[in-house]
């Protein structure tokens, strides 16, 4: 390493003085080689963008143009102008399911994110010890299985014989003991308590991890200052995890609005509509109704919802940090 | 740090109690996939005797070992390629910053946040003009395309903190951008490439959704597409779907026990970054 950097520096001095003799000649010499260099960098980034531009671009550029027709996917296409999206404020299935996905929010987002930062803020005193150890593996399995396992797992465990009633008996609840995802006013909190389970541990190492960074020194002059925990993780904590906050509110925010997975599993959108959500019904519209056209509007209404929400989220982090 | 013992006990008990909740959807699959098979236990009971046979019933109406073989091809299909050409450009973003590179790491970005379902549409309709549709490359090539986004600003940012001076004691010793790539920086990128490379093959692994839409036949899907048609097969059949779905978990279980400090690790940057 050291030979390098003073071979380098030898060659800088040779540059030098040719630099002095001919100025013209170096000075093309040096562009062609910028130009080369950066024609041969392209030519780098090329595979990456051709398989973006082909399996992503061209897509999403589609997906617009086909929303503006009325096309059943097998024959001629009739162009319908924006009547595709008239359809999404008009049509009640429609509008619902973008409804749907933004109560989602609720459970695969905020209550994660909250009881995420209750409980890493709680540990965080002992966050090196045996018991967070094996925490760290336990809670992030959700994560990593598929979330259609989840899902099966889940749709077992809310089931009127599930394990979920069997605790409600046991602890003299039997009243409310339902069929949970069958039910009509039950069905779409049910699926968010599945994105809840299986998001939660994210956002708790993720927020620890944040935690684990601030600087002890911080809280013990704060409690020398008589602050209490409230002060304590209003003024330091919270600040000092915005960053990750921010992470977990992006990724579980585009978890809800895009949802699939899980509600195809558990109950298919029902009971009647109730879970029906934009990930769903594009899949329903387009390829059982062969309503492409109309399946492609709500494609580009969620690709744009998504946008919309996240980037602000990205502001709110960002700001924080200067 | 001076942590009171009420807060720390009250701690424990959280993380205990939080702990149970995370595991006890595993122990209910797994009770209730030894009840005999065709019956409707309650959640959480042993049955009065353990019907293991299940697992191996499952095993074979699933056809694990198929679907075990066509997750591993899709894998191998998609995650060399990814980690080729988005290391590939990463360094090109990263270090050689060519003109425009700006501009088109910034449309890559705006990738990252696209759900599946906005363009799946167009893909199955393109999968199906390259007489691809229901073969595994209807998986892997749009899986390829998606990741972009991800990888791309995944190793740019590594490659952003190589310092400059590597590239340039390297170049002034005679080495080609080629050489400068495969011999210096390639070598000195293990740890950001394998923690992408451990992320691509979980999504991929658990890839559902194109699953379900491109390819029909399930034994050409991945583990967890699969496992969505098991279910529409044997889903009156509790102990059997509940058999058959720990045993399709079972392979990512295990690498992720195996690895699971990178996997943690990787998880977590992977989020911070995207």
């Amino acid at each position: 390493m050291n030979q390098r950097l003073t071979t380098a520096q030898a060659m800088d001095g040779r540059e030098g003085t040719t630099h002095e003799v001919a100025p013209d000649s170096r000075r093309r010499a040096r562009r062609a080689r910028r130009l080369r260099q950066g024609t041969v960098a392209l030519a780098l980034v090329a595979p990456a963008a051709l398989a973006y531009l082909v399996f992503v671009l061209r897509p999403i550029v589609l997906t617009f143009q086909y929303s503006l027709y009325k096309w059943n996917g097998v024959g001629a296409s009739t162009w319908a102008g924006l009547s595709n999206y008239a359809a999404l404020v008009k049509n009640p299935d429609l509008s619902g399911s973008i409804v749907h996905a933004f109560e989602l929010i609720l459970f695969f987002s905020i209550i994660p994110v909250a009881l995420g930062l209750f409980t890493a803020n709680t540990i965080r005193g002992f966050a090196a010890s045996k018991i967070a150890l094996v925490s760290r593996t336990v809670l992030f399995v959700p994560q990593i299985i598929p979330l259609v396992a989840a899902g099966i797992m889940w749709s077992w465990l809310l089931s009127s014989n599930g394990v979920v009633n069997q605790i409600l008996r046991l602890v003299g609840l039997g009243g409310i003991t339902r069929a949970w995802l069958g039910d009509f006013s039950t069905a779409l909190p049910a699926v968010g308590v599945i994105g809840a389970w299986v998001l939660f541990g994210l956002c708790m190492l993720l927020l620890l991890a944040g935690m684990s960074k601030i600087d002890p020194a911080l809280y013990e002059a704060a409690r020398i200052d008589g602050a209490g925990s409230w002060r304590e993780f209003f003024a330091i904590t919270l600040p000092s995890v915005r960053q990750e906050l921010g992470v977990c509110l992006t990724v579980t925010v585009i978890n809800a609005l895009a949802s699939f997975d899980i509600i195809y599993i558990s109950t298919q959108g029902g009971p009647g509509n109730t879970t029906l959500v934009p990930g769903l019904e594009i899949f329903y519209l387009a390829f059982s109704q062969r309503q492409v056209g109309m399946a492609s509007a709500l494609a580009v209404a969620l690709m744009v919802l998504v946008l919309a929400v996240v980037l602000p989220l990205q502001r709110i982090t960002r700001d924080s940090d200067s | 740090m001076i942590v009171s013992r009420r807060e720390a006990l009250l701690g424990r008990a959280l993380l205990i109690i939080l702990m149970v909740v995370t595991v006890l959807p595993f122990v209910s699959l797994f009770v209730t996939a030894l009840h005999p098979s065709g019956t409707y236990p309650s959640g959480l009971s042993w049955p009065a005797t353990p019907h293991w046979g299940n697992f191996a019933a499952a095993f074979k109406a699933a056809g694990m070992a198929q679907l075990m073989w066509s997750s591993t091809l899709i894998v191998l299909g998609v995650v060399p390629v990814s980690l080729l050409i988005s290391t590939l450009a990463g360094f090109s973003l990263g270090q050689l910053r060519p003109p425009g590179g700006r501009a088109i790491f910034i449309i890559f970005v705006l990738g990252l946040t696209l759900p599946f379902q906005g363009i799946v549409i167009p893909l199955y309709y393109q999968m199906r003009d390259l007489g691809l549709l229901n073969t595994r490359w209807a998986i892997i090539l749009p899986l390829i395309g998606l990741y972009m986004p991800f990888a791309v600003m995944w190793m740019r940012a590594h490659f952003v903190t190589m310092p400059g001076e590597l590239s340039e004691a390297a170049r002034i010793d005679g080495a080609g951008t080629w050489q400068l790539f495969w011999r210096i920086h390639v070598p000195l990128s293990s740890p950001a490439l394998s923690s992408l490379a451990i992320l691509l093959f979980l999504w991929t692994w658990n890839q559902f959704f194109l699953a379900v839409v491109l390819v029909d036949d399930a034994t050409k899907r991945t583990m967890a597409g699969a496992l969505g048609a098991f279910q529409g097969q044997w889903g009156t059949d509790i102990p059997l779907l509940c058999a058959g779905s720990l045993l399709i978990l079972t392979p990512t279980l295990v690498v992720f026990l195996v690895f699971q400090r990178r996997f943690v690790a990787a998880l977590l940057q992977g989020s911070v970054k995207g």
